[in-house]
């Protein structure tokens, strides 16, 4: 049987982008903070683009170690989202479209958060990479670091543990 | 004592990050702080329920811990955020302000430890609680 042709890659492209859009979108926070995703594959780098309202000392000034815990946070948990959702997207169980009117699949919930502060945030954009270290059926461990203008100079790290979204009821399995 | 929580409270609101959250200092001395946070919608981390997100109630939680280590009577003159662990316990009810409480309960030369609960109007049942350790800057 012959295989059937790839897609095309604007195709492909043009999938993932859109719902690593809507998932982003989706939470106002993240709009909020000014944080959104760079994408390469299935790899996402969290960028918080830097604002004058994330400073928390404004002598130094330095970023307000909240903002810092919060986009830690935001990019674990959509990272973490993505990487459970990524086979769906891919088949196309899930359509971009329906998400981008706000049908969004659940996200996991924090369950707790540790956050270590390496060095003070400087007053320019910021740089998040998850790694998921567990993903099981109820609780996920995950870590991230966060740098800016060297990767290998991080800023802060931070290890948290989630509660993964259950699917839906499971559907009836017959006497 | 007025002019103390006085002072404290224009410091807070000094804060960029703090005033872009709303957070409004409502108790501070003696190594403990009260700062409270309304709801607003673009503190929301998932509008299909309207929750606040987990990291608004982080930042929130950090500010009050930093002004409960700035209050303490061996007063360090700055702080900074060594590490913080964050205990969520449920979701904080949407439309509800949060309260958020927190004590620095020991004092080192160069470590202060915190420690910090958040509720809502239901202030049984916590929402969320938190551990720190904060440098002291000698002054």
């Amino acid at each position: 049987m012959a295989r059937s042709r790839p897609e095309p890659v604007q195709v492909v492209k043009q999938r993932r982008d859109a719902a690593l859009r809507a998932l982003v979108t989706g939470v106002p926070y993240a709009r909020f903070l000014g944080v959104d995703f760079d994408r390469r594959g299935d790899e996402l780098t969290g960028v918080m683009n830097f604002n004058e309202k994330l400073i928390g000392n404004p002598f130094l000034p330095a970023l307000h170690g909240g903002a810092t815990a919060a986009f830690l946070e935001v990019t674990a948990i959509i990272t973490l989202g993505w990487s459970q959702l990524w086979p769906d997207i891919e088949t196309g169980a899930l359509d971009p479209k329906e998400m981008a009117v706000g049908n969004l699949p659940r996200l996991p919930k924090t369950i707790d958060f540790t956050v270590d502060y390496l060095r003070s945030g400087l007053p320019r954009d910021a740089y998040a990479r998850a790694t998921v270290s567990r993903s099981g059926r109820r609780y996920a461990s995950v870590h991230v670091a966060a740098w800016q203008d060297h990767h290998d100079k991080l800023f802060a790290q931070a290890t948290g543990h989630f509660l993964m979204p259950q699917p839906a009821a499971a559907p009836d399995r017959g006497a | 004592m007025i002019d103390k929580v006085k002072f404290a409270r224009q410091f807070i609101e000094a804060i960029p990050h703090a005033s872009a959250l709303g957070l409004e200092l409502t108790e501070i001395g003696d190594g403990r702080a009260v700062i409270t946070m309304p709801y607003s919608d673009h503190l929301i981390g998932d509008p299909e329920t309207g929750v606040i997100h987990g990291g608004a109630v982080s930042a929130m939680m950090d500010t009050c811990c930093g002004a409960a280590v700035m209050s303490h009577p061996s007063a360090p003159g700055a702080t900074a955020t060594i590490d913080l662990r964050i205990d969520y316990m449920r979701a904080a009810t949407p439309g509800q302000r949060l309260t958020t409480t927190a004590d620095c309960y020991h004092v080192t030369r160069n470590v202060a430890f915190v420690r910090v609960f958040t509720v809502d109007d239901d202030t049984d049942r916590p929402v969320a609680t938190a551990a720190g350790a904060f440098t002291v800057e000698q002054r």
